[in-house]
């Protein structure tokens, strides 16, 4: 479905308080929406809301062979899947520009900066190890996924745990998670995006923009980092020119963002690791707050199924009173051989699909009765191919075997005739005439393309 | 397990209306499953899908991990063909009603759990329909014992399993999904018994509504 366009006055409205460093929902220009993390019941699942952006991630793991090059590192797998729930201009299947833009910033940050250690998540060197699959699901876009996938897809990997895996000689024995509690993958450190949305030339800068501002901004610049000031991505779009202390200005704004952003995300795990330890319902229904408007609950409801049993007994009982009985000798089962590899089973009937008149008497032969490999050769009529010779708009050329073998002659005879493409520009009705009449392929093919 | 631990459905919460995005969603837990359904309509539809006298009813499920795959596809087709019934199509002709279905965990009876889901986002969206739908998973363990609204553990040592989907007019049934090997008998005392827990689900419907329709007033 294509997307509601946005209009020349609300875009110039945004540009205008943009300029006045006021933005349309009350934030501060540095200031980031509310941050909302809860996990679900599953290991590594985790749902982040960023205002009203809504990312949730999933992290599930697989023994499979390493890759070539590394034979002593497990693989890790990000899918960031924009979602048609997101925004209606989300096709399913194939990746637009901007998914596939998305998916690289994320690979390089969560990837390439190395935060989880891969080395850890081998069994056995050059043959097994362990593929960690991060699939993360856009479900809502008011603006800055990529963030919102950061902070998802870091926080899904240290909730995860995978099971215990114990190599003995030969032998690789994969627990199950009943018998031994799983192992957390070990994390070195929580890198997050920080995006920032550049308006006039770099003139003006906003942190965390929203839909409606990523719509109308010249350009932006994404800055993955750490709580350790380490930067391990950086990524500018768009058609803008920065200067070195603009970029210099944001890594600083990055800084700080970022030591906010890591201490919500360790709250929200800590949170979620007692509320588990300590016996309390955990997961998303629990997260919801109870005391909304478009929320409803309802306790376990116990059902009557006293009578059921009887009920049951009862349509049944009614049921063989009013069907009809199927009786076996109605339909001829006898099953008879016709041949090698050739059986049988029953006499067939009339065609029951309604035909038109015209095709009743070709029908008529094929419908009534058997049709077996041997009557089929028998009974099929094969038309005479009539030669209409009326078609005023081609010299028709009939190609036999004498002319094939000819080669060269045919060709030329066929050249120095004239193919009048003209001609071949008419009515259709004419046209099929002309199908109907032998075997011209070379003539078929100049009419069919112009 | 006393008769009347086997015949409970678990606790049921609702949100509507949390998305900004879609005409209209619905996140449904029943118990731990919890299924995310948004529905965009009755909107543009593609050239080559256009029904000149009904609109396009398209169905997206998600699963979690993975990409998707023939499972997907049969999921899709078994929701589809339940919204198609409960949807009056042919009010807007020519139109597509797209309905996203994101799995966001699984703990039992997860199909009906995203028709009830996509009821509920139907209803969030104001897409007109012709009755409303609930639907309610029943099991046959290895014992022979029916368990209503299983959980996972439940569900894959059932011997049968089956979905019923109930319209709240004449409760008559909508959809039938069934798996494994079950006597007539059986099938009858679990549509029997899926027809009851229906009216607790229609009743849960109707009270959502009217709790969000009274504080409007």
């Amino acid at each position: 479905m294509r997307e509601t366009p946005l209009s020349n006055c609300e875009r110039e409205f945004l540009l205008l308080a943009i300029a006045h460093k006021k933005r349309i929902d009350g934030r501060q220009v540095y200031d980031y929406r509310r941050l909302k993390i809860s996990f679900g019941v599953d290991r590594g699942c985790c749902h982040v809301e960023m205002g009203h952006t809504r990312v949730m991630a999933q992290i599930s793991c697989e023994v499979t062979p390493p890759k070539q090059a590394r034979p002593t590192d497990g693989v890790i797998f990000l899918n960031l899947e924009m979602s048609p729930m997101a925004s209606p201009s989300f096709e399913p299947g194939r990746l637009s520009e901007y998914g596939v833009e998305l998916n690289r910033i994320l690979e390089r940050c969560i990837k390439e900066s190395r935060c989880v250690d891969t080395e850890s998540l081998c069994i056995m060197a050059g043959e097994k190890v362990w593929t960690i699959r991060v699939d993360i699901h856009v479900l809502n876009h008011e603006g800055n996924i990529v963030d919102c996938a950061s902070i998802a897809a870091i926080a899904a990997l240290s909730h995860f745990r995978r099971p215990d895996v114990t190599v003995s000689g030969e032998d690789i024995t994969i627990h199950a998670p009943e018998d031994r509690e799983p192992v957390p993958l070990s994390v070195h450190h929580l890198p997050v995006c920080v995006t920032f949305a550049f308006f006039d030339q770099g003139k003006y800068l906003l942190v965390d923009p929203t839909e409606k501002e990523e719509k109308v901004m010249d350009g932006k610049m994404v800055i993955g980092m750490n709580k350790h000031r380490e930067i391990c991505t950086l990524q500018m779009t768009g058609n803008m020119l920065l200067l070195k202390d603009q970029v210099l200005r944001c890594s600083n704004i990055a800084v700080v963002k970022v030591a906010e952003i890591t201490e919500i995300i360790q709250r929200a795990l800590e949170q979620d690791s007692k509320a588990r330890s300590s016996g309390k319902k955990f997961g998303f229904a629990e997260s919801l707050q109870k005391d909304k408007v478009t929320i409803n609950e309802m306790d376990e409801m116990v059902v009557d199924v006293k009578d059921a049993v009887d009920q049951a007994r009862e349509i049944i009982q009614n049921g063989e009173k009013n069907a009809v009985s199927e009786v076996a000798d109605k339909v001829n089962m006898k099953v008879t051989l016709k041949g090698p590899g050739t059986g049988q089973i029953g006499e067939g009937g009339p065609s029951t699909w309604d035909v038109d008149e015209e095709d009743e008497e070709e029908m008529h032969p094929a419908a009534a009765g058997r049709l077996t490999g041997q009557q089929l050769r028998g009974t099929a009529p094969v038309e005479p191919v009539v030669l209409s010779g009326d078609s005023e708009e081609e010299d028709t050329v009939t190609l036999l075997s004498e002319h094939l073998h000819t080669g060269k002659l045919s060709v030329t005879k066929l050249a120095t005739e004239g193919i009048n493409l003209s001609s071949a520009i008419k009515l259709k009705s004419k046209k099929n005439k002309s199908l109907k009449s032998g075997h011209t392929p070379k003539k078929k093919r100049t009419e069919r393309t112009s | 397990m006393s008769a009347t631990d086997l015949s409970r459905l678990r606790p049921m919460t609702c949100e509507q209306s949390h998305l900004t995005r879609p005409d209209g969603s619905a996140s449904l837990h029943q118990g731990n499953t919890s299924v995310l359904v948004a529905v965009y309509g009755p909107g543009e539809v593609k050239m080559n899908k256009e029904i000149i006298d009904k609109s396009t009813v398209e169905v997206m499920y998600k699963p979690k991990t993975g990409l998707p795959g023939c499972a997907e596809k049969f999921q899709e087709r078994i929701l589809r063909n339940t919204c198609e019934t409960i949807i009056a199509t042919t009010l807007h002709p020519r139109t597509s009603i797209d309905i996203i279905i994101q799995e966001m965990q699984n703990s039992g009876s997860l199909l009906a759990c995203c028709i009830n889901a996509a009821c509920l986002a139907l209803m969030d969206a104001a897409v007109s329909m012709k009755c409303l739908v609930a639907a309610v998973t029943c099991v046959i363990d290895s014992e022979g014992e029916k368990i209503l609204d299983p959980t996972d553990k439940q569900e894959s040592e059932a011997i049968a399993s089956f979905v019923f989907a109930f319209d709240n007019r004449d409760f008559n049934v909508i959809t039938v999904h069934s798996k494994g090997s079950y006597t007539n008998e059986q099938l009858q005392s679990c549509l029997v018994t899926c027809r009851e827990a229906s009216v607790s689900i229609f009743q849960f419907y109707r009270d959502l509504v009217t709790k969000m329709v009274e504080k409007n007033l």
